[in-house]
C-alpha cells in the first residue's frame, strides 16, 4: 500500500523546522527553509500554534493534470512524481495546485513540492508528522 | 556564509535610510557572534562617545556554524550599553539567528539615526526602511501584530525584533523583543533602537545555500542524534531552566525579597514543578532546535462579574521567576506570570525591573522614599502595585522611576540605600550561591550568570583556593566565548566538545580553523576585554554592595576577605587581558 505525509499531530509541534532543514538537506541538497516540501508556519504569531503545509497528496493531482510535459506524473497513492529533465519551469503547476503548496524555486525556477518520501519523519522530535497508508488505496 | 571565503555584512544607515552590503573576506577570521561583533564594533564604533549618539552602532552577528547544526541558534548584539556605558554584549534565541543565515547575513550593523520612527525588511534580495510613526507607543505584541499584518512575505522563514514603550523612553534596561518569547534582554539595547528611533525590524530568511561537504550529513545525523537522546538536554524540554528555583531555595540560595533572604517560604508555588503542573500550556523551540526549551504558561484574567477570562500566554523561565518572584516576595505563579507579561508588553529586562523594585520596596519601608515618589505603595508581595510600577518604569512616570530607569544604583545614589542595591555590574541574576558567582557577575564581560558559571564553584563542598577559582573562570569564559562566536546555544554546551566543534568546522569547510579553537578563542577574549576597558571599565575599580557580605548561603554566612581577594585578584587578571 503506499505511503503518504500527514502532520497526523501537528498541536505538539515545537516549532523547530528540523523537517524543513531535514527535507531542504536531504531531498534537494540544500541548506533552506524554503527549499523544502514541508513548510511549517506560526499560524498568526508564536502564541498561535503552528500548522504544516505540504502536498496533500491528490489523487487525480490537478497539478500533474496541468503540466504540460509529464514532468508532474501521477503518483500511485496521491501526488506526484517529479522528472526534472522534462521540466520546464512554466510554473502551472504551482497555479493549479489548490492548497498553493507548490513553490517555484527562486534561484532555479523549478517547482518545490513534498514527494512523499518521508525523509523529513526522522527528523520530527514529538512525531508530529508521519508516514501513513494512502486513503486512496482504501 | 564563511565557507564562501567572507563575512557578508549588510551596513545599514537609518538617517539616509540606505544599505550597503559588503564581503569581507578579513573577517573570516574572527570566526561569528562574539568575535566578529567586537571586531566590527572595533571597526564602526565611537568607543568615547556616549552608547545613545546616533552613530552608535547595533551590530547583530551569527556564526560560521549558525543553520548549519542543531542548537545553533543564537545570535550576538554588540553595542556600547546605555546602561554601564561600556562595550556589551547581549544574545537572543528564537527565529533570528536562522531568518539571518538564509537571508545571507553574517552581520548586520545599524547606525544613524531616522528622522521619525521607522522599521526594516530585511532579505537576501531585500532591504526596505518603513514608516513606523503608526507604531510609536504601541506595545511590543501589537507592533509585532501589526507588521505581520502588513508584511506577508516570509511566514514561517522570519523573525520580528521589537522595542516597547520603555525603548522608545530610553530606559536603560529596555530590551529587543525576538518574536514573542525570547529577548536581547540585558543591559540595554532597546534604548539603543529607542534613540534610533528604530521600532522595529524585520529578517526574512529566504535563500538557499549547497551543503557543504561530504562529511556534513553524516555528522549532522550524529549531532541531532545525540542531542534529541541527551538526558541533559531533556531536562531543558521537561521542567526547563525553572527546575533550578527548588534546587537553589534548598540550597539556602535562592535571591529573596532583595535578597534580605536566601530561601523563599513559597518557593515550591514558583517552582518549575509547579509551574509544569499548574501553568504549563506548551513548549517552543528556536529555529533549528529540536529541544524545545521556551516554556509558555498560560495566564487567565478574569474581567467580568461572571465566568468571564482573558487568556495570555506568558514564556517563563528560572531569572524571570526569581526576578518577579522571589525577589518581590511574589507567588504564586499565576501572580508571577502577570509581572512577566507587564514586562514583555513593555519592552523591560524583567530581571533588572524586579531587582530595582525589591531595592525600591526596601527603601519605601525604610522611609527614604514615599507615596510621591513610588506613585503605588510598594511592598513585598503585592503584585498589581508592582504591575503598576512596572509601566510607570516604562513610561518614566516621575523623577523617581525616571532615574530608576537608569538603574537602580543611579537611584540609590539619589536617594540612599546603597548598601542594599542588588547590583553587580547590573541587576543581579537569580543566584545567591556564593562568592564566587557574586564576583563573576560583578567583573565578568556580560555581567552575566552566563559569563563563566561561578555558581558552579560555589556549590561545591569546600570554596576552591583563589588561584583555582581565578583559572576556572579564566579557563570557563574562553571556552564559553568559543561558543558564543559560533553562535551556539550554551544549552548544548557539553555537546559542543572541542572534538565536535572542530568535526563542524571541517564538514563546514573551514578546517583551517579547527586546529587553532584554543589560541583563537584567547585572542577573542582578549580583544573583547580591550574594547570594553576602552569604553571605560575599569575592573579594579569594581566593589560590592553591602548587601552581598550579609548573606548566609549553603556554606554557612559569607566568608567577606575570602570575596575581596577573590574580587582583587580577578580584577588584576583582567587589567591584565
Amino acid at each position: 500500500m503506499a505511503k503518504i505525509l500527514r502532520a497526523v499531530a501537528m498541536e505538539r509541534c515545537i516549532g523547530c523546522y528540523s523537517c524543513m532543514l531535514g527535507c531542504a538537506r536531504q531531498v534537494h541538497d540544500s541548506l533552506s527553509m524554503i527549499r523544502s516540501g514541508i513548510q511549517v508556519r506560526s499560524l498568526g504569531g508564536l502564541t498561535a500554534g503552528f500548522e504544516a503545509r505540504y502536498c496533500l497528496a491528490c489523487s487525480p493531482a490537478p497539478c500533474a493534470e496541468a503540466c504540460p510535459t509529464h514532468a508532474f506524473e501521477q503518483r500511485p497513492g496521491g501526488g506526484i512524481r517529479y522528472k526534472e529533465a522534462r521540466c520546464l519551469r512554466c510554473g502551472r503547476c504551482a497555479q493549479a495546485c489548490p492548497v498553493d503548496v507548490v513553490i517555484m524555486d527562486r534561484e532555479t525556477g523549478r517547482p518545490v513540492v513534498c514527494l512523499h518520501c518521508g525523509r523529513c519523519v526522522a527528523f520530527c522530535p514529538h512525531d508530529c508528522i508521519a508516514m501513513v497508508d494512502s486513503h486512496h488505496d482504501q | 556564509m564563511l565557507n564562501q571565503g567572507y563575512a557578508r555584512i549588510m551596513e545599514i544607515n537609518l538617517h539616509t535610510r540606505k544599505c550597503a552590503v559588503l564581503e569581507r573576506e578579513d573577517l573570516v577570521e574572527k570566526l561569528g557572534g562574539s568575535g566578529l561583533a567586537a571586531a566590527l564594533y572595533r571597526e564602526y564604533g565611537l568607543p568615547g562617545e556616549d552608547a545613545l549618539v546616533q552613530d552608535q552602532p547595533l551590530i547583530l552577528t551569527i556564526g560560521p556554524l549558525t543553520g548549519l547544526f542543531p542548537l545553533m541558534s543564537k545570535v550576538v548584539l554588540g553595542f556600547k550599553s546605555p546602561y554601564s556605558g561600556h562595550y556589551a554584549e547581549t544574545h537572543a534565541g528564537g527565529r533570528l539567528a536562522l531568518a539571518l543565515r538564509y537571508a545571507n547575513l553574517d552581520a548586520v550593523i545599524i547606525r544613524g539615526q531616522a528622522s521619525h520612527p521607522v522599521y526594516l525588511v530585511l532579505g537576501d534580495r531585500d532591504f526596505a526602511c518603513k514608516d513606523a510613526r503608526h507604531l510609536w507607543g504601541m506595545d511590543t505584541t501589537m507592533t509585532a501584530r501589526t507588521i505581520r499584518n502588513s508584511e506577508p512575505s516570509g511566514r514561517g522563514r522570519r523573525s520580528i525584533l521589537r522595542i516597547g514603550q520603555a525603548g522608545e523612553n530610553q530606559v536603560r534596561y529596555a530590551c529587543i523583543n525576538v518574536d514573542t518569547f525570547r529577548h536581547f534582554g540585558r543591559l540595554g539595547a532597546g534604548a539603543v533602537m529607542g534613540a534610533k528611533r528604530l521600532k522595529a525590524l524585520m529578517v526574512v530568511g529566504d535563500g538557499s545555500f549547497p551543503l557543504p561537504g561530504a562529511d556534513y550529513q553524516k555528522l549532522y545525523r550524529d549531532v541531532y542524534r545525540q542531542v534529541t537522546a541527551s538526558s541533559a538536554m531533556k531536562k531543558y524540554h521537561d521542567l526547563g531552566t525553572p527546575v533550578n528555583v527548588l534546587n537553589l531555595n534548598g540550597l539556602q540560595s535562592l535571591p529573596t525579597r532583595n535578597l534580605q533572604s536566601t530561601r523563599f517560604e513559597a518557593a515550591e508555588q514558583i517552582s518549575g514543578e509547579y509551574f509544569a503542573e499548574k501553568l504549563l500550556l506548551r513548549q517552543i523551540a528556536c529555529s533549528g532546535c529540536p529541544v524545545g526549551c521556551i516554556h509558555i504558561g498560560l495566564l487567565r484574567e478574569k474581567f467580568g462579574e461572571e465566568h468571564e477570562y482573558a487568556y495570555k500566554q506568558v514564556s517563563y523561565d528560572h531569572e524571570p521567576i526569581f526576578a518577579a518572584g522571589s525577589m518581590l516576595g511574589v507567588s504564586p505563579g499565576e501572580e508571577v506570570m502577570v509581572l512577566l507579561e507587564q514586562a514583555e508588553k513593555c519592552g523591560l529586562d524583567i530581571i533588572s525591573s524586579g531587582v530595582a523594585l525589591a531595592w525600591a520596596t526596601e527603601a519605601y519601608q525604610e522611609g527614604l522614599i514615599g507615596i510621591n515618589e513610588t506613585l503605588v505603595p510598594l511592598s513585598f508581595g503585592n503584585t498589581e502595585n508592582y504591575r503598576q510600577a512596572i509601566g510607570h518604569i516604562s513610561n518614566r512616570s516621575n523623577e523617581f522611576y525616571h532615574l530608576l530607569g537608569e538603574g537602580t544604583l543611579v537611584a540609590a545614589n539619589q536617594y540612599g540605600g546603597t548598601d542594599y542595591a542588588c547590583v553587580l555590574g547590573q541587576e543581579m541574576a537569580g543566584y545567591a550561591t556564593g562568592p564566587v558567582f557574586f564576583v563573576s557577575q560583578a567583573l565578568g564581560f556580560r555581567s552575566s550568570h552566563l559569563d563563566t558559571a561561578g555558581y558552579q564553584l560555589d556549590q561545591e563542598k569546600e570554596l576552591p583556593a583563589v588561584e583555582q577559582a581565578l583559572e576556572y573562570l579564566v579557563n570557563e569564559e574562553k571556552q564559553r566565548l568559543l561558543l558564543t562566536s559560533m553562535v551556539t546555544c550554551l544549552f548544548a554546551r557539553n555537546i559542543y566538545t572541542r572534538e565536535i566543534l572542530s568535526a563542524a568546522l571541517e564538514s563546514a569547510g573551514l578546517s583551517r580553523f579547527s586546529g587553532d579553537l584554543e589560541n583563537r578563542a584567547a585572542a577573542l577574549c582578549r580583544e573583547r576585554w580591550q574594547l570594553k576597558k576602552e569604553t571605560g571599565f575599569e575592573p579594579s575599580q569594581v566593589t560590592l554592595p553591602r548587601r552581598f557580605y550579609q548573606v548566609t548561603t549553603l556554606n554557612g554566612p559569607l566568608p567577606g576577605p575570602y570575596m575581596d581577594q577573590l574580587l582583587q585578584e580577578y580584577a588584576r587578571v583582567i587589567e591584565e587581558m
